[in-house]
């Protein structure tokens, strides 16, 4: 390690819990200048947060930094910064201000710190020093082109130009290509490659196993909060680093029922949308649950989305009991009998300004009603309160606001609505997220329950026990397609992650 | 950090804000009655209270409209340039064409209802906040009543542009529409059909959930664009309603009639999101705060203060109701 050890970065012991949840535990990281070392674990893991220790982002952990022999104090970004550590996120547009152009964006940090007494912007020599670091780093942008006409592997580009802009001794990149296109990943491995030549270190979190075996040098793997090996990555293989990012079996909790399996009921052939979804078939049959496993970000949710009818841009045909389906808004989508819960829970799935009652009638408000439509209060009250019942929804009454409701039975009214609505196709878009251990039960009893009734479930989850708990068969999405068709029983967590990473046969 | 610490919270000791958040408005309402009853001899008589009401039906019309585009997240601030292209469409139909009573409403409100149309497209379609679009299409109608009219008064006996007397007489039937006790009652048949409307059909619901929450309204398989549509058309009909009645209460339609009430209207819709703990634009809530605003504006003239210092008090009290409003939210 040619004496570069000097400038060591050792985190030790690094602990540290948010209300509820003890986010790391213990860890204790180094990576030294001039490597490029691989950060991974499962969803969960901590990789983010310790990251985010890094930089400055929290100020309550404890243990310790060092740099080379000097401990060093980081409880801000500033500190982080000034000791030369420089992060850059996954999303990119929150970091840059699109309407300034490329080299305000790069300066942005010399311009507000270092013009303490001056009052005067020298524009020419701004974007002369801008540009000067883009043409180091060998990225073709103007300097004085507006960010918002940029590409998103452009933006990228301009962000890792802040952070060499100023001192720069390691540079840590959240998954930093997981928007990007092969091309373009290609033009970043290779700026990689040559700031790691100029000495400085850089932490690569990713999920996609190939390219960390093709760029890192090093590799630290996470588990439930905890640090689980560091090594070098030649002395691993794909196979192995998933063992290690899954560790022992977590002991079922889902519900063992038994269904019967009818005839083929559902069917999409050919979904496109365009940059997120590539051609996917699938079918499902009736009463059974058809899991969608894949990482975040590998195109579940645009899927569920497109087969709603709620992406502007998608197309493909939806069959369903032999019949094509029309689905061009979720409103006609809700008609021909699918019901899609979403993933953004507070965002997509309930109005947390309206009562429990009207949260679980919206979808299906004309039954409700008599002499066409005046709404039966009536009847409502009664409907939401069986549900309530049913669903466990810990809940006052029907008419509390759906924002006094806790994470969980926010999530279980989400559901409930659709109940109500006895669709045919039910699309669960990472249902359990956000969900404490109790309610994530009575989820899996009601998909159970729902499959039991003979609906087609169509059940997406990044939470490989969830998908091996609970579906019957597992399409593996990576990339915006379907790389894998597996059935349940016949695989196990490991063989998922390894499809879901990008790795296997293709 | 959400978890049921709201109902739990407002079970606990008596809370001073809330009580003042719900019943703030009608409490208002009660001393200014109580005061200016007391102060001048002459506020509470009949004759007087039917004049605040009649004063009053007009903006409360127009803001119920506004209501309306205000429960799907919308914002119609062309409500009252839409009034005043309504009135002088009106008189004018009468004046210068000599239509009856029923042709001039239809063709006017159909006239109206193709604005809101103009409105919902320019607002779905581009994709553009509700408030700035309809910031510019008020200048385009406010200019398409004033080209219409040629920047001019339309009224009985006017002088056209070729030297010769106008001919066409308003129907006497139509003046009654301004007159007690019609007007009165318009307002309130109005208030209360958009009351039920809101609250106990399912359209009306539908359009509060997406005020809401347009995305989850969108993926509960709600026809957003639709209601959105209607919600404008709404809008633009009741603007008509209240230019109609407008040019039938003074029979000519003065140059920018209608622009005046905008601002009565959005303070009245405004007001009206916090009564009774609403929380959100509601047709009874409008009325209150039409009724306050009339009652203000009534007692303050009674009292001396000259007209022009009017918007200072009609200004503040929106101030303070959007105060009341956004605070309430941020907790």
């Amino acid at each position: 390690m040619n004496g570069s050890e000097a400038y060591r970065l050792h985190m030790k012991n690094i602990s540290i819990a948010f209300p509820g949840v003890q986010a790391l535990t213990d860890v204790d990281f180094y990576t030294d200048p001039g490597r490029t070392h691989a950060l991974i674990g499962a969803n969960g893991a901590g990789k983010s947060t310790l990251m985010k220790v890094l930089s400055g982002a929290y100020h309550h952990y404890t243990g310790e930094i060092w740099i080379g022999d000097k401990q060093v104090d980081i409880r801000s970004p500033k500190d982080a910064k000034d000791h030369g550590i420089q992060i850059v996120y996954q999303e990119v547009d929150t970091a840059l201000i699109s309407g300034l152009t490329v080299g305000e964006n790069i300066m942005i940090e010399q311009t507000v710190h270092d013009m303490r007494g001056k009052h005067i912007i020298r524009w020419k020599q701004l974007h002369q020093t801008a540009q000067g670091i883009l043409d180091k780093m060998n990225v073709r942008v103007s300097s004085k082109k507006l960010v918002n006409e940029l590409s998103l592997a452009e933006k990228q580009m301009v962000l890792i130009a802040r952070a060499v802009s100023k001192q720069c001794r390691y540079l840590v990149l959240d998954e930093p290509t997981a928007p990007l296109s092969h091309n373009e990943t290609e033009q970043l491995f290779r700026l990689i490659r040559s700031l790691r030549s100029e000495g400085v270190g850089i932490i690569f979190i990713s999920h996609r196993l190939p390219e960390l075996f093709e760029i890192c040098d090093d590799i630290t793997i996470m588990r439930d909060g905890r640090l689980v090996t560091r090594d070098k990555i030649a002395e691993l293989d794909q196979p192995k680093v998933v063992e290690y990012m899954l560790g022992e079996k977590l002991e079922a909790q889902f519900p063992q029922t038994e269904r019967s399996i009818g005839d083929k009921w559902f069917e999409a052939r050919g979904i496109h949308d365009p940059g997120k979804v590539n051609h996917v078939d699938f079918h499902i049959h009736q009463g059974e649950i058809v899991g969608i496993a894949g990482l975040v970000g590998a195109g579940k949710t645009e899927l569920c989305r497109a087969l709603f009818g709620a992406s502007p841009t998608a197309s493909g045909e939806i069959w369903l009991q032999g019949r094509k389906l029309h689905v061009g808004s979720p409103h006609q989508a809700v008609r021909q009998g699918l019901a899609l819960v979403p993933e953004e829970r507070r965002k997509e799935g309930v109005f947390v300004e309206e009562p429990v009652s009207a949260n679980l009638t919206a979808a299906v408000l004309s039954r409700f009603c008599s002499w066409g439509s005046w709404l039966s209060l009536r009847k409502e009250k009664e409907a939401s309160e069986a549900i309530i019942r049913s669903l466990g929804i810990k809940t006052p009454s029907e008419k509390t606001k759906v924002q006094n409701l806790s994470g969980g039975n926010q999530q279980k009214v989400a559901i409930g609505k659709w109940l109500l609505a006895d669709a045919d196709v039910y699309i669960f878009d990472e249902p359990t997220k956000g969900v404490d251990v109790g309610a994530k039960r009575d989820i899996f009893e009601l998909v159970t329950e729902l499959a039991r009734r003979g609906k087609c479930i169509l059940y997406a989850s990044s939470e490989l026990s969830e998908i091996i708990g609970i579906t019957d068969r597992v399409y593996v999405m990576y990339d915006g397609g379907i790389k894998k068709e597996l059935e349940t029983r016949q695989t196990d967590e490991e063989e998922i992650l390894l499809y879901s990473t990008g790795g296997g046969l293709t | 950090m959400t978890t049921a610490s709201g109902p739990v919270r407002n079970k606990a000791a008596f809370n001073l804000f809330d009580f003042l958040y719900k019943y703030g408005t009608i409490i208002t309402i009660l001393l200014l009655v109580a005061v200016f009853g007391t102060i001048t001899d002459s506020f509470l008589s009949t004759t007087n209270i039917i004049n605040i009401l009649r004063s009053i039906s007009i903006v409360t019309i127009i803001a119920i409209g506004l209501t309306v585009s205000l429960t799907v997240g919308g914002f119609d601030l062309s409500v009252g340039s839409i009034a005043s292209v309504a009135n002088a469409v009106i008189i004018s139909l009468f004046v210068w064409h000599g239509q009856s009573v029923g042709v001039g409403i239809a063709v006017t409100v159909l006239f109206c209802l193709i604005i809101g149309l103009i409105n919902a497209f320019l607002v779905i379609n581009f994709k553009i906040q509700d408030m700035l679009m309809t910031l510019a299409t008020m200048f385009v109608f406010q200019g398409v009543a004033l080209t219409y009219t040629r920047g001019a008064t339309v009224s009985q006996n006017m002088i056209m542009p070729d030297g010769s007397f106008a001919t066409g007489q308003i129907p006497v039937l139509f003046g009654k529409i301004g007159q007690v006790p019609w007007i009165i009652l318009i307002m309130l048949f109005v208030v209360a059909a958009v009351h039920m409307f809101l609250t106990y059909t399912k359209h009306g619901r539908y359009m509060y959930m997406i005020g809401g929450n347009r995305e989850a309204a969108e993926l509960s398989g709600i026809a957003v664009s639709r209601y959105r549509l209607i919600a404008y058309l709404v809008s633009a009909l009741f603007a008509a309603i209240g230019g109609i009645i407008l040019g039938a209460r003074v029979m000519s339609a003065e140059v920018n009639a209608g622009s005046p009430y905008l601002m009565d209207a959005v303070a009245a819709a405004f007001i009206g999101y916090s009564v009774l703990g609403a929380g959100k634009p509601n047709a009874l809530g409008t009325f209150v705060g039409a009724v306050l605003i009339g009652i203000l504006q009534n007692g303050l003239i009674m009292l001396s203060v000259p007209y022009y210092a009017m918007d200072i008090v009609k200004g503040s009290v929106l101030a303070l109701a959007l105060a009341l409003t956004y605070y309430k939210r941020s907790r």
